[in-house]
């Protein structure tokens, strides 16, 4: 019996967009990272189909962790009090094509930190490294109104991806982001409709589609991955439709969400292994299930997982 | 939904009238102005405006395309009307030949005829296909099926794909005398119909004939427009200017899951189908 041709054209794709502004752009990223522009499901058609491949960026804070495991500060223990320093050893030492300034220092409840401490912060890694920057806020609509419009414009014409907005808190980083010529994250609570309904509120604010990259929110494995990865299935499969509304590119905040997991951080459960390698088998487990639905950015916390999830993309994308 | 705007037709007194006078405007404003609206294609119909048809779909076709890339719908039961049309098409953008009976007294190949001229006008070229042979409009259900079946069987044997066929089940004005079964038939032909292939061949509607002389015209025909959806009717010749109607296509396409639901689905709806 013949093997039957199973391949699916669709009418849509993914948006492709280019993060991080060169010389040559107005910027002074020595770097860029195109992302997007998938025309068919993952491992679907041909590899021409399968569109830019996905990016790591590894995570870098703007304060000192105070609640991370001792396995995931050890590789960054010389590098915690400085962002800059932080995310020239993610470049130079572990490859990274694109780092995540998250300021989780100026939520209320973890430092308060001010917007000038955000802005040098921004300096100071874009100073440091020349790669793009994904810049994000702590979730604190008060906070992230106060501050993080000002990040953008420390990082004015550099091309990065601010964020998040969200239905509810958009106005503000929205309008600033157009400004600037960030790119825009749009979040929302692995809720389908809301992500939708957020892109189509930023873009009524003029925000163009095609600079807009969506966060459906993440789920680690064993703690509710497979509605992520369901609603950024959906998500894909909508954009190939041609659904303008939702073609945008899909990031996911792996690292965050995998070392809540209990699993990732517990030591004292011999029974489960060695406690060093189960918090990035954590992070890698995740990344490469919600890889199969579609994504384009993830965001890493250990230099080991995002090495190990770099070596699954480069080799997939042999075949 | 697969919306064919039909106000380029010269049975409307502005455009028979700009055709007598060559204004370019009236028909190229008609053109962007149901693009903005939704469309998806634009019927191009001469109607009774002009003697010479063939010259005339050549007026507005080139006249169209001076200003919008929009796919257009030749709209003619004469063949060479049609062969005229394409002759000035860019036909990149696709096309939809509208339209051919199965048979006809007088042509028996009439339907041969027009898969040939679409396999010529190239891979984006598609035809509507009327439920109507030799013997007329059908009044039944079976019938059409029918006529539907070896319509699709047809094109099967050309090798012509089904997906670039549209099925038009003949809609009759309510209002004229013992018409009234008519929509009754014409959603079980429907039903029938989405099983002929698979994937099934597009089925469409001349919609605004429904309610012809009829009062409530919008109303009469966005409720039948909702009921044939639910039925597998993913094309229509409408009036996308009737904004009543437009948002039963969008609200239509959200329960039949074919968009995802967002607060603002109303008024993304034609920019989300554009392009």
């Amino acid at each position: 019996m013949p093997v039957p041709e199973i391949a699916e054209s669709f009418s849509g794709s993914v948006n492709r967009l280019t993060l991080g502004a060169t010389k040559e752009d107005g910027g002074t990223r020595t770097s860029t990272v195109t992302i997007g522009g998938a025309s068919n499901v993952v491992y679907g058609g041909s590899l021409a189909d399968a569109g830019e491949k996905p990016v790591i960026a590894m995570d870098v804070l703007d304060s000192k962790p105070e609640d991370w495991p001792d396995v995931l500060l050890e590789p960054y223990k010389d590098v915690l009090d400085s962002p800059g320093d932080w995310a020239k050893k993610c470049v130079e030492e572990f490859g990274a094509e694109l780092i995540c300034v998250k300021f989780e220092g100026i939520h209320p409840d973890k430092g308060d930190k001010d917007a000038a401490h955000a802005i040098k912060v921004t300096e100071e890694v874009l100073q440091a490294v020349g790669v793009p920057l994904v810049l994000w806020g702590c979730g604190n609509d008060e906070k992230d109104n106060q501050v993080m419009p000002k990040v953008s414009g420390a990082a004015k014409g550099e091309k990065c991806l601010i964020g998040a907005v969200t239905e509810d808190n958009y106005k503000s980083l929205t309008a600033i982001a157009l400004a600037d010529g960030h790119y825009l994250i749009t979040q929302a609570p692995l809720d389908i409709n809301i992500a939708k309904q957020i892109n189509i509120l930023a873009s009524d604010m003029g925000f163009p589609l095609e600079r807009i990259v969506t966060f459906q929110s993440t789920g680690a494995l064993g703690y509710g991955i497979e509605y992520a990865y369901s609603i950024q299935e959906r998500q894909r499969i909508a954009a190939l439709s041609g659904d303008k509304m939702m073609a945008m590119p899909v990031i996911c905040d792996v690292g965050y969400e995998s070392w809540r997991a209990k699993e990732a951080k517990i030591t004292d459960t011999p029974e489960w292994g060695p406690p060093e390698d189960r918090g990035p088998a954590w992070e890698i487990a995740t990344a490469v299930c919600l890889l199969q639905a579609g994504v384009d950015i993830i965001r890493i916390r250990h230099p080991r997982a995002a090495a190990t999830v770099n070596d699954f993309i480069n080799q997939v994308r042999q075949q | 939904m697969i919306l064919i705007a039909e106000r380029i037709n010269g049975m409307f007194l502005d455009v028979k009238q700009a055709i007598a006078d060559k204004n370019k405007k009236v028909i190229q404003d008609l053109a962007k102005n149901q693009t903005e609206a939704g469309a998806s294609y634009l019927d191009v119909n001469v109607g009774t405006a002009a003697a010479d048809q063939e010259g005339t779909i050549q007026w507005l076709v080139e006249t169209i395309q001076e200003t919008c890339s929009t796919p257009l719908c030749l709209d003619s039961q004469k063949p060479d009307v049609i062969a005229a049309g394409l002759k000035v098409i860019n036909a990149e953008n696709g096309v939809l030949l509208n339209s051919t009976p199965l048979n006809k007294k007088s042509d028996e190949e009439v339907f041969d005829k027009y898969v040939e001229m679409a396999n010529q006008a190239g891979p984006k070229a598609n035809i509507i296909a009327l439920t109507m042979d030799k013997n007329g409009v059908p009044q039944d259900t079976d019938t059409r099926v029918a006529i539907a079946a070896e319509i699709v069987s047809k094109a099967m044997e050309k090798g012509f794909d089904t997906q670039r066929l549209f099925i038009d089940t003949i809609v009759l004005p309510v209002k004229v005398p013992n018409a009234q079964s008519q929509p009754g038939n014409i959603l079980a032909a429907m039903d029938q119909i989405k099983y002929l292939s698979d994937p099934p061949p597009h089925m469409t509607i001349g919609l605004s004939n429904l309610s012809q002389g009829a009062s409530e015209r919008s109303l009469i025909n966005r409720v039948f427009l909702a009921m044939a959806i639910s039925r597998g009717l993913d094309s229509a010749i409408a009036d996308v200017f009737d904004q009543a109607l437009m948002n039963v296509v969008a609200t239509s396409d959200l329960l039949m899951d074919k968009q995802i639901y967002s607060d603002s689905f109303l008024k993304v709806y034609s920019s989300a189908n554009k392009g």
